[in-house]
């Protein structure tokens, strides 16, 4: 009984990470109709950068947190300069675009390859989190909790950003009708970029707040990538709803799959995918076929 | 054109006399996996520049055929069974893809292949008792058809020249077709081709089976030259590198996967002697050609070479022309 208790929160914890990784991920598939392959990249870069930072950079060891937060904007700029320098002269060619983000996600891996080495960097678990939670019988670690309220504190103030504020109103716009919104006066090529840095902030901020859990290692991107893309191709694109229903989803079976069919975790992923595409080509959420 | 046919002999002649023209083993089995990986390129091809359907996992395909013919192997078949086994699994396995990823074109059909690639890399990596993960497999023997050893190099060279220009004049055959010229139409007009009452579905599925089968050519290939299958063949980089071959080359060419593979093999064989940094180097590249040279490194250098030529000769008018020719 407390094995499956178990499971069950820890594929929660793993689903919640998955939401910061493929919100951002969905976004911008929604927005610029490109999936980002330097997601996964941005992930780990993300990890790296923050494992550096709370490590401790030319002597300055930082918290864990604000190591955390000046990761999510390392990484967010370097997404937003992306996007101007390289995706931004390729307007309208999709294939090419999809090249450019495939090229320099070869590039981060063996540029972190080059830069960190192959040893894996273990992260350690901040201080004030490191106990651990009874549950009734359920004895659980406090940071796999706070990682859960984390992901739904991101869930709500995203869903906040696309309802409630002009900005919101705009990027939904621009994923529903790119033309019209433009001709209405909105600048989409400047939400491109916006919605661009968040996505890549998004997974830099996953990346490092999993990393206590999964660890920092070469091949962390080709891992976490397929991951992204079965959860946007199950939820949706352009949807917060479908990725956090998506990311729920594909936690569960993931963690569920690697406990029961250890050899076959990866192949377990491919059913849900599966049934989608043939039920429901657009997604569980989506609003039109990619 | 009768130049062209020419350059075509010569570089057949070249091609068929190259273990005495070029000697030492290292150079013959690197003209050997240029020509398998150029069917591999060839395969591509037909997706990418004849359906316009961009796949990224093709290197999960070729991965599949491979395992297929090492396990056989291992499992006792002789090397015509295991062939023949494997060939059919691969078609199975590339139909299965073809149904699931035509669900959607372009973007779609690009995220749809990956995943599918991502997850055979995966299935390969984890599935140990079957594919011996990390370790991969070993194939301890290469075929002897007809009595001709191909554990010789000049005569695994010859070999895969046969298969080669087997697959060249398939692709010809396919190209110059009805079908190939059907797809050509669904790739430019999908609808109207729909209109006009040809199966856009069907036409691909097809194009997708024929890619399948010169995929798994150049995989069984492949798994008899290394002599070796691990899940590294089957990750994102080499469907990456391929899809290099192709659009460096020039995406919708006969010839120009093949000059793709050539380049791409020997820049790889000539880089990793010298740095670690391929991939580092594979992705700069894929962005410089992306930017600089859309429409592929022949077709490119074609046109600056022509508009040289023409400013050499002193003929501004043939210039302008060729300026107002390209859209």
């Amino acid at each position: 009984m407390t094995f499956w208790l178990v499971l069950t929160a820890n594929s929660i914890t793993f689903g919640g990470l998955l939401f910061l990784l493929s919100s951002g991920f969905s976004l911008i598939f929604g927005l610029m109709r490109i999936p980002n392959l330097t997601h996964g990249s941005l992930f780990m870069l993300g990890a790296y950068f923050g494992a550096t930072f709370a490590i401790g950079i030319f002597g300055v060891k930082m918290n864990f947190w604000l190591a955390a937060v000046l990761a999510t904007l390392v990484v967010a700029l370097l997404g937003a300069v992306v996007e101007r320098l390289l995706l931004r002269r390729l307007p309208g060619d999709q294939l090419a675009q999809v090249l450019v983000t495939l090229g320099l996600s070869f590039m981060i891996a063996d540029f972190c390859l080059m830069v960190w080495g192959g040893d894996p960097l273990s992260v350690a678990t901040p201080s004030e989190l490191a106990g651990f939670a009874r549950l009734g019988v359920l004895v659980f670690p406090n940071y796999r909790l706070a990682i859960i309220v984390l992901a739904v504190i991101f869930a709500i103030g995203l869903w906040l950003l696309l309802e409630r504020t002009r900005l919101g109103a705009m990027i939904r716009a621009g994923v529903d009708d790119p033309d019209m919104a433009r001709v209405v006066g909105i600048r989409v090529s400047q939400l491109f970029t916006i919605v661009f840095a968040l996505g890549a902030g998004l997974a830099a901020f996953a990346g490092i707040i999993g990393g206590p859990i999964l660890s920092v290692y070469p091949g962390l991107d080709q891992d976490m990538l397929p991951l992204a893309l079965v959860v946007v191709i199950l939820g949706g694109s352009g949807s917060l709803l479908g990725s956090f229903v998506g990311s729920i989803i594909v936690g569960f079976i993931y963690n569920f799959g690697q406990a029961l069919l250890p050899e076959l975790a990866y192949f377990v992923l491919f059913l849900p995918m599966l049934l989608v595409l043939l039920l429901r080509p657009q997604g569980l959420f989506g609003r039109h076929v990619p | 054109m009768s130049g062209r046919l020419l350059a075509l002999g010569v570089a057949l002649i070249a091609l068929a006399t190259l273990p005495y023209w070029m000697t030492g083993v290292y150079y013959v089995n690197v003209a050997s996996q240029i020509l398998f990986y150029a069917i591999f390129a060839l395969a591509l091809n037909v997706l990418v520049g004849y359906a316009g359907l961009v796949s990224l996992g093709h290197a999960g395909l070729f991965g599949v055929t491979a395992y297929a013919t090492a396990y056989m192997l291992q499992l006792g078949f002789g090397h015509p069974m295991a062939i023949i086994i494997a060939l059919v699994i691969s078609l199975i396995s590339m139909a299965i893809y073809a149904v699931l990823s035509l669900r959607s074109t372009g973007i779609g059909f690009i995220m749809i292949t990956l995943a599918l690639g991502e997850i055979l890399w995966g299935l390969a990596y984890r599935w140990i008792s079957l594919t011996g993960g990390d370790n991969g497999l070993n194939v301890k023997t290469r075929p002897e058809p007809f009595g001709y050893s191909l554990a010789d190099v000049n005569t695994f060279y010859y070999s895969t020249l046969i298969v080669f220009l087997l697959s060249i004049a398939a692709m010809t055959v396919f190209v110059r077709s009805p079908l190939g010229a059907a797809l050509k139409g669904t790739r430019d007009q999908p609808r109207r081709m729909n209109a006009l009452g040809y199966h856009v579905w069907a036409i691909r599925f097809y194009a997708c089976m024929f890619s399948g089968l010169l995929t798994s050519i150049s995989a069984i290939l492949f798994v008899y030259y290394t002599q070796f299958i691990s899940p590294q063949t089957l990750a994102l980089t080499s469907s990456a590198e391929v899809l290099l071959m192709v659009i460096s080359g020039g995406a919708g060419t006969l010839l120009g996967p093949i000059v793709g593979a050539a380049l791409v093999v020997v820049v790889k064989t000539v880089v990793s002697g010298f740095i670690e940094r391929w991939n580092f180097l594979l992705g700069a590249i894929f962005v410089a050609i992306v930017i600089l040279m859309p429409e592929g490194l022949v077709p490119g250098t074609v046109r600056l070479w022509r508009v040289a030529w023409r400013k050499v000769l002193g003929s501004p008018r043939a210039v302008k022309a060729d300026a107002e020719a390209k859209p």
